[in-house]
């Protein structure tokens, strides 16, 4: 039995749209999400990724429990959320990229405070929360600035200091990364990876930034039209997406395509040459390979894209 | 309940950090409050004592109703206000997921905003009108202590009645018109355009009977004396009646808004 248990969920909404020349307005359902099923199992990271209204954001209210399923099951920790919010919400902790869960007009201490009330946390266990996360948020010198004068970058700290006060098991993410500059990213990246290994916190992260995923997640949802297209290693959507790696290779002279075992020759141009290789496939033997035989000037490796491998499963799902 | 003192001292911070606006504010109630007393001494002037009110009954009432605009939010605004902003932003959906209810932590957070507009904006106008005119007082330390003891009751009428026009955002997305609506009737039945004990017959039992006589008029008979003894009780259970009405009705559509968020997805 996972932590989180998704059955065929499916969850479609009527809206009501007037008709072009009739004046009455006509109900359609629209689907939302549909025929998800998937398990995360406690200390996991996963990345749930898809492009904008694939139906990430309906599938993490869903979660949490602030949406019912139009059809389907979840177990979120043994318990159904829809039905049981409140009691869940002690142990699972949300963060809105663009939304906020502090206190505007208040210095961010304030926050704190209340969040501390409000999940009845230990007032020592708090103390020792809040002493940890500011420390590895580097928010101790913003705790008396109120958080309307705080960057978002300092906001989103704040935001995901509030959400771990509780000690939750689960922290869902929707789009943490939203509008941070590179060493935000980059710091808050690091903080996640830290808090899954030592609280083992099971982490589930909708974005749109795919480094973040690249960064954090060993395993990958992506959704496209709230259909799921693929469920599984970072790696294995590499190979499914087509993708490869490409050595470039610069030789001393001209020469005819080059010819090594487990690379195949894309492009020849002057003395450079493109090689490419499964994504999940070593460069050593072909580099070593290439040595042995060839006279190289220089030579170099591009990673594959996954934004393009990812727009490859997208451009490859029925489009519903 | 430590979690809703917590929520009122917040609020009651929040409001507490924009002194100019506060100081703004209280001079905008001053300079209204004297332009009031000048035409109240005309008509007390030829009707001395219209609805049972001497000239200082009159006078006095001016400034109460200076005291009471904010603090009991006649007009509007507050902490259903913010609810509005949020049903609007999606930001209430924080809100539903958290383990407290609604309309709990959103009294809690009128309460505490009221109790920084009575300290201000509530007493230094009163204290203004006091020097310039010759005002009455409660004459003994139970009245004032009744007085105060209204306050929050009327603070609560409005809060849940100001509630019940917010929430009309999760259906309409837009509440200013609900919001002006209630504004307006508030305005009148309230008693701050003119004291409800002139109004004639039919229509002064009409607004003696609505939930807008607490905000201004029952606690200033409390104030002025002529609510006394037994009366007191009945203007208590009056309030008290219409807080319990009006707060079972704000929770009655609030769980209909949820089931509307949450089941048919807003």
């Amino acid at each position: 039995m996972s932590l989180i248990e998704v059955t065929d969920l499916r969850r479609t909404f009527t809206v009501r749209r007037r008709a072009e020349g009739s004046r009455r307005k006509q109900r359609t359902e629209v689907v939302a999400v549909q025929d998800l099923t998937f398990g995360i199992d406690a200390g996991e990271m996963v990345g749930y990724i898809g492009p904008n209204g694939a139906g990430k954001s309906t599938t993490i209210k869903m979660l949490t429990g602030i949406l019912v399923p139009t059809s389907g099951r979840i177990s979120v920790a043994g318990v159904d959320p829809s039905r049981n919010r409140t009691t869940l919400a002690r142990r699972i902790g949300v963060v809105f990229g663009q939304r906020t869960s502090l206190w505007w007009d208040l210095p961010l201490r304030d926050s704190f405070d209340l969040l501390q009330k409000i999940y009845r946390t230990d007032p020592a266990r708090h103390r020792t929360n809040l002493a940890e996360f500011l420390e590895l948020l580097d928010l101790g010198e913003l705790l008396d600035t109120p958080v309307r004068q705080l960057s978002l970058g300092q906001r989103m700290r704040g935001d995901i200091a509030a959400a771990l006060l509780h000690d939750p098991e689960i922290l869902y993410l929707d789009e943490p990364t939203i509008g941070l500059d590179v060493v935000s990213k980059g710091r808050l990246r690091e903080f996640l990876r830290a808090l899954n290994r030592e609280r083992g916190t099971t982490l589930m992260l909708t974005t749109h930034d795919l480094q973040d995923i690249e960064a954090l997640c060993r395993r990958v949802i992506v959704i496209d039209h709230g259909t799921q297209v693929y469920d599984g290693t970072l790696a294995g959507l590499h190979e499914r997406g087509g993708s490869h790696r490409t050595v470039v290779v610069d030789l001393v002279d001209e020469a005819p395509p080059i010819s090594v075992a487990g690379a195949v020759t894309r492009r020849v141009e002057g003395p450079r040459q493109w090689l490419s290789l499964p994504a999940g496939a070593s460069a050593a033997p072909v580099v070593a390979a290439l040595a042995a035989s060839y006279d190289v000037a220089d030579l170099s490796i591009q990673e594959p894209d996954i934004e393009d491998v990812i727009r490859e499963l997208y451009s490859r799902a029925p489009s519903g | 309940m430590p979690l809703h003192v917590a929520v009122a001292t917040r609020a009651f911070k929040r409001y507490s950090t924009y002194v100019g606006a506060t100081l703004a504010g209280i001079f905008t109630n001053c300079v209204f409050g004297v332009i009031i007393c000048f035409v109240y001494l005309e008509v007390w002037g030829s009707n001395p004592d219209a609805g049972g009110y001497d000239v200082t009954d009159a006078l006095t009432y001016v400034w109460l109703g200076q005291a009471m605009i904010m603090t009991v939010a006649v007009w509007g605004g507050g902490s259903p206000d913010d609810l509005a902003e949020r049903i609007r932003s999606g930001d209430v959906a924080i809100d539903f997921y958290r383990p407290v209810g609604i309309l709990g932590w959103y009294l809690a957070a009128d309460l505490g905003r009221a109790a920084y507009h009575l300290l201000t904006r509530g007493l230094a106008p009163t204290v203004i009108g006091g020097l310039l005119f010759d005002l009455r007082y409660p004459d003994g330390v139970g009245t004032w202590l009744v007085f105060l003891a209204a306050i929050p009751v009327a603070v609560t009428v409005s809060f849940a009645l100001r509630m019940l026009a917010s929430l009309t955002a999760f259906w309409l997305l837009d509440d200013v018109g609900p919001r002006m609506l209630l504004g307006f009737v508030a305005l009148f039945f309230s008693g701050l355009t003119v004291p409800l004990v002139i109004l004639p017959g039919m229509l002064r039992d009409l607004a003696f009977a609505l939930p807008w006589a607490t905000f201004l008029q029952v606690p200033a008979d409390i104030w002025l004396g002529k609510t006394t003894g037994w009366e007191i009780v009945e203007g208590f259970a009056f309030m008290s009646g219409w807080a319990v009405v009006l707060l079972g009705l704000c929770s009655l559509v609030l769980r209909r808004a949820e089931r509307r968020v949450v089941v048919q997805g807003g």
